[in-house]
């Protein structure tokens, strides 16, 4: 694979993570626990469209078949994305989109910062920016975790039980093919073992201050980078992409 | 200083312009009259989150998506603020929400109306919005000081809302005919509960003469409707978009656009909570406030519990 092709997968891999989990996080319009916990949600939300939307803009630049950012975000079938299957997963109570945004955010906010040292200077840029809010993502999803974890004993098991289910999908984050292998030999992208152990080990802290039992690593699903994904995303686009599909070609 | 005294002291503070702040003597009419005003307004923002909140996840752009999502963002933190101001008055927020769940205290009827098409989104910030920034410009002249620097703070975020709405719809009009339509459909259907928005007639407004005596309120509704419609008809014409209204006429000499009579049944019966939306957002937001119940419980026992053991190690 050529290092423009893989850069262009690879930008397509974080894109995705953050449109379909801001459509996930999104959601939660109106629907908070508590009003200053709803717009927590929509604000996560807006940060992780804005990232997107920026990555997208990127791709666009990056190949030549005129698509805007919109076009490649909105116009895609299902196995044409690649977010990590985690982000697609429904809601659940506020514990389990808590433990997916920890899970998630602790990642990202790990790639991100090894994206600092990307011998491209774009998507070094990208990621200074989505690490400032990243920071926050992580700082609001952990209070949550410690919070429910030393709460009632109904919040620590919602938790335990989120985090129980939720486990056999982090493996995926971390798969590494061709793309990267490109990307790591050029000094685009690093290699994900190493951002998993550092992973293992913050999520293991946090988890041990909200008193609550890291799974083990048993049953993992994977597939997420190379399109293949739960039922759920389907219902995802189909939402998402509802105008865009009924009017083709329509500018808004 | 009798009750008497006291009446005409707080009157001519009032009469000479000067703010009342919470800790002030004021007369019991007063606080009741802006407790109820407020939390109705705190209300109205958190209501009016869910007939936007339908179209974030099918905005038809990522910068759409922004926009409504910052847009919904700003309305419930609106809530927030006007929750605080309302709690100067000694009242706090879980009463509130308690009096709206239970129907004791109302919101907008405005939001009791579904959102069916994208335009929608574009109808609710060009005319609702519009209309409630000159509800609020008159507010922010309001006597009750807590109050009056809330509505100065909102306003400020409104102008956005209204020509994001604005922009919505004069990027449809200028698009498909499908998008043209859904455009027109919307104005067609926002434009007279829009109107609605300034209330009864002031003849038939059951608080406006105490109100103005206060200075809770300083215009009148039909003055405050007559400014919205002057404003917003020119703009719609100006997109192509016709205002529902045949009687809708230009009066050279007042230099008002007089319209047509207000379907005040349609009102009466939407605050009476038979509106189309009425059942289905109090029931949202009863069931989320219900399903929230064990998350505020888990923070109030992580809260205790710091505590007790702060206490221990002391
Ligand atoms: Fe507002
Ligand atoms: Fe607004």
């Amino acid at each position: 694979m050529n290092t423009k092709d893989a850069l262009i997968k690879y930008c397509t891999r974080l894109a995705d993570n953050n449109l379909i989990l801001g459509q996930r996080l999104a959601e939660w319009c109106s629907r908070g626990p508590i009003l200053e916990e709803d717009l927590a949600m929509t604000n996560i939300s807006l940060d992780l469209f804005g990232e997107a939307e920026s990555i997208y803009e990127y791709i666009s630049t990056l190949t030549d078949n005129h698509l805007s950012a919109d076009d490649i975000a909105f116009l895609r079938s299902e196995r044409e994305y690649s977010n990590t299957l985690l982000v697609e997963l429904p809601n659940g109570d506020f514990a389990y989109t808590m433990a997916k945004q920890f899970l998630y955010a602790s990642f990202a906010k790990l790639l991100y910062t090894s994206l600092l040292n990307s011998n491209d200077e774009t998507l070094k840029g990208l990621s200074e920016k989505a690490l400032k809010e990243v920071k926050y993502h992580i700082r609001h999803s952990s209070e949550w975790l410690i919070r429910f974890g030393n709460g009632t004993s109904e919040s620590k098991t919602r938790v335990q039980n989120a985090l129980n289910d939720i486990w056999k999908y982090t493996d995926d984050m971390f798969e590494m093919d061709e793309v990267d292998n490109e990307l790591i030999s050029t000094g685009i992208a690093f290699d994900l073992k190493d951002i998993y152990t550092q992973w293992n080990f913050s999520v293991s802290e946090i988890l041990k201050e909200a008193k609550l039992t890291k799974p083990s690593n048993g049953l993992s699903i994977k597939g997420g980078y190379k399109g293949i994904h739960t039922e759920h995303l389907g219902h995802i686009l189909t939402e998402m992409q509802y105008l865009q599909r009924a009017h083709p070609g329509a500018k808004w | 200083m009798n009750e008497e005294q006291k009446l005409n002291q707080f009157q001519a503070r009032i009469d000479a312009d000067e703010k009342i702040e919470p800790r002030d003597w004021m007369p019991d009419g007063y606080r009741k009259t802006l407790i109820r005003q407020m939390s109705q307004h705190a209300h109205s923002e958190v209501i009016g989150m869910q007939p936007e909140g339908n179209w974030v996840l099918r905005a038809p752009s990522l910068r759409a998506k922004k926009i409504l999502l910052a847009k919904i963002q700003d309305e419930g933190g609106h809530g927030l603020y006007l929750y605080s101001a309302t709690e100067t008055l000694g009242i706090d927020r879980t009463e509130m929400i308690e009096q709206l769940q239970q129907g004791n205290a109302k919101y907008s009827s405005v939001f009791n109306y579904p959102t069916l098409n994208w335009a929608d989104i574009g109808a609710i910030g060009w005319l609702v919005d519009g209309a409630a920034i000159v509800n609020q410009t008159m507010l922010a002249k309001c006597s009750y000081g807590p109050y009056s620097r809330a509505m100065l703070r909102i306003c400020k975020e409104e102008g956005f809302h209204q020509r994001q709405g604005y922009e919505i719809m004069g990027k449809m009009m200028t698009g498909t005919q499908a998008q043209r339509e859904m455009a027109q459909d919307a104005m067609n259907r926002w434009w007279w509960p829009a109107l609605m928005m300034f209330g009864p007639h002031d003849s038939e407004s059951a608080h406006s003469q105490e109100s103005m005596k206060w200075k809770i309120k300083v215009e009148s509704n039909d003055k405050l409707r007559q400014r919205f419609v002057n404003r917003t008809v020119e703009q719609a014409h100006h997109i192509g978009l016709t205002v529902p209204d045949p009687l809708l006429s230009y009066n050279k000499e007042t230099l008002n656009w007089s319209f047509g009579p207000i379907n005040w049944d349609e009102f009466w019966s939407i605050v009476k909570g038979n509106g189309p939306c009425n059942e289905q957002r109090m029931s949202h937001h009863i069931k989320y406030h219900n399903e929230g119940a064990w998350v505020r419980e888990a923070a109030l026992a992580f809260e205790e519990n710091l505590t007790k053991k702060q206490t221990v190690s002391i």
